[in-house]
């Protein structure tokens, strides 16, 4: 498999600053990223994720460490890095002034995207985008789930094999986040690998082929979210419905350690005969995965977010 | 990736003009602002008005280059479309070039219809074409480098009006636009000499009078430096602003 991203301890420490104690934002980190997959930085704020993306797009320099990009080395390489990377930064940040065509337009020439390709390709992102009869809109006049797909668009103008999502859905109602995953899941259908950060453990849990948990600069673990969800709790918990003698449903759980069958054969041996409603098998959440590796709540990650917003939604 | 830096330039300049400059508040302020400041001053001492044209030129170019290229880098920052830019292929002096290329574009379109309407007025006689050309080449360059240090020296817009007002208003009554530099103080005229407005009125003065190459190109030079020093300083400011 290929490696899209190597990093080796990466680490990002802010200066003292204004009576403000040097702060290691990012410590020493190691990962891989693999071509074609969606990756995802999980953490609550401050936890490095936008730091850590910033270092892998040229934003910000590394303390130390070292990290390859496409196969290109970060420290030496960056102009060539930069032509192929598209990043979609937290907060939309296109030109108010331009019109939607003429954003997608400048993002071409700024990437030397031939000129005779420039028109369709700008044409064909708006239909993509669903933002077709809003081309000759300015920017400043679109809604906040048109300016993020806007924004997200113009990163995707060139092109590029790898695409950097900064909280892609963080402030957006139900419907552009469930509609901002949907292109996140095409792209990936597309083959462009997708390193994304979220602080929505459901986001992490739809869209991600692997999540990295990070809190206060360290990865506390990496793994698909099933990896994450077995090695968090070996146990399975099997839940039989029954049908009550009062007419109403009775629920029986049972915690098992040597495999599912069995649990279902014991339940199924304490009915008494009774009718069988439902059996389902119930596997931990990305959630408690994540309360138990952090001991932080979800409520507290999205508080520190400004509430649930439209990335928690569903979708 | 002298193409990428080349391209990027270009467009870097076009969006800007497209974006910011060429509106029409824009426009009529950097033509008026100036004639408004000679009008004043020709009133209140009527004389030779012809001579008044390298200072009405020279505060146009000024005026036009410095004051949109003054706030867009800062704006463009507080609303976080700059990092747009630094995310670019492209390096980061090919970046501000690009900066002031919209900026240097504008002053120069302006203060060619300053020029048009000042040759129609009085005459091109005596005119140094090739003089002329560099002398505003030269200025909007200056002046253009000026409003982009002043652009990221700062963090706030407001901060960048004040800094860059700061600089040209003094400037403007010491580089020789309104009273020639020769009959300031002595000590005044050391400071005129630091101004980059006092070469270019200079340089101006000798093109549209014909006046000698050998002093003209002392002027140009001192306009060469100030535009490479300025420029230096603001790549190296805005270079900081990568963490």
């Amino acid at each position: 498999m290929n490696e899209i991203i190597q990093v080796e301890s990466l680490t990002k420490i802010y200066p003292a600053d204004k009576g403000r104690l040097p702060l290691r934002a990012v410590d020493g980190i190691d990962f891989a990223i693999h071509e074609g997959e969606v990756f995802g930085f999980l953490g609550p704020n401050g936890a490095g994720k936008t730091t850590i993306i910033r270092m892998l797009t040229g934003l910000s320099r590394p303390t130390a460490g070292r990290a390859q990009v496409l196969g290109l080395d970060l420290a030496a390489d960056l102009p060539r890095i930069k032509k192929r990377i598209g990043v979609v930064p937290e907060a939309s940040n296109l030109y108010d002034e331009l019109t939607a065509f003429d954003n997608l337009l400048f993002a071409m020439q700024l990437y030397g995207v031939p000129r005779r390709e420039r028109k369709a390709r700008a044409e064909e992102l708006l239909r993509r985008f669903r933002l077709g009869e809003k081309r000759d809109a300015p920017f400043a006049k679109l809604s906040r789930g048109m300016k993020r797909a806007l924004t997200i668009a113009a990163a995707l103008a060139h092109r590029p094999p790898l695409v950097f999502l900064d909280e892609p859905t963080t402030g957006l109602d139900v419907m552009s986040a469930r509609s901002l995953r949907g292109m996140i899941v095409s792209l990936r259908d597309e083959g462009v690998t997708v390193f994304l950060t979220t602080h929505y453990l459901e986001e992490a849990e739809r869209l991600c082929d692997r999540v990295a948990i990070i809190v206060k600069g360290k990865i506390v673990a990496l793994d698909t979210v099933a990896g994450l969800r077995s090695g968090a709790q070996r146990k399975t918990i099997v839940e039989v419905t029954l049908a009550g003698a009062d007419g109403q449903p009775e629920k029986r759980r049972l915690e098992c350690e040597d495999g599912v069958e069995s649990a279902v054969q014991r339940l199924l041996g304490e009915t008494g005969g009774r009718r069988v409603l439902s059996i389902e098998t119930l596997r931990p959440s990305l959630e408690d995965v994540f309360v138990q590796l952090t001991g932080l709540s979800a409520e507290v990650m999205l508080a520190e977010k400004g509430g649930k917003g439209g990335g928690n939604a569903g979708g | 990736m002298l193409a990428d830096d080349l391209r990027g330039m270009f467009y870097i300049a076009l969006k800007d003009l497209k974006a910011y400059y060429f509106k029409p508040p824009n426009i009529s302020w950097g033509i008026l602002f100036p004639f408004a400041f000679i009008l004043a001053f020709a009133i209140r001492n009527p004389g030779d008005l012809r001579g008044l044209v390298p200072g009405l030129l020279a505060l146009t170019i000024l005026f036009g280059t410095s004051s949109m290229e003054a706030i867009v880098i800062v704006f463009e920052r507080r609303i976080g479309s700059l990092e747009r830019l630094f995310l670019a292929p492209l390096r980061l002096p090919a970046l501000l070039a690009g900066k002031l290329l919209g900026g240097m574009t504008f002053g120069l379109t302006v203060t060619l219809v300053v020029l048009a309407i000042s040759l129609a007025v009085f005459g091109a006689r005596g005119t140094d074409w090739l003089l002329l050309f560099l002398a505003l080449l030269l200025s909007a360059t200056a002046f253009s480098a000026l409003g982009a240090f002043v652009s990221v020296a700062v963090r706030e817009v407001f901060e960048a009006q004040t800094l860059a007002n700061f600089i040209r208003f003094p400037m403007m009554f010491l580089g020789g636009v309104f009273v020639p530099v020769e009959s300031l103080p002595v000590w005044l005229q050391v400071v005129a000499r630091c101004l980059p407005l006092t070469y270019s009125v200079e340089a101006l003065h000798a093109a549209l009078s014909g006046g000698s190459w050998t002093t003209a190109a002392l002027d140009l030079g001192a306009l060469a430096v100030f535009s490479a020093v300025l420029f230096s300083l603001a790549v190296y400011t805005l270079s900081r602003h990568i963490e």
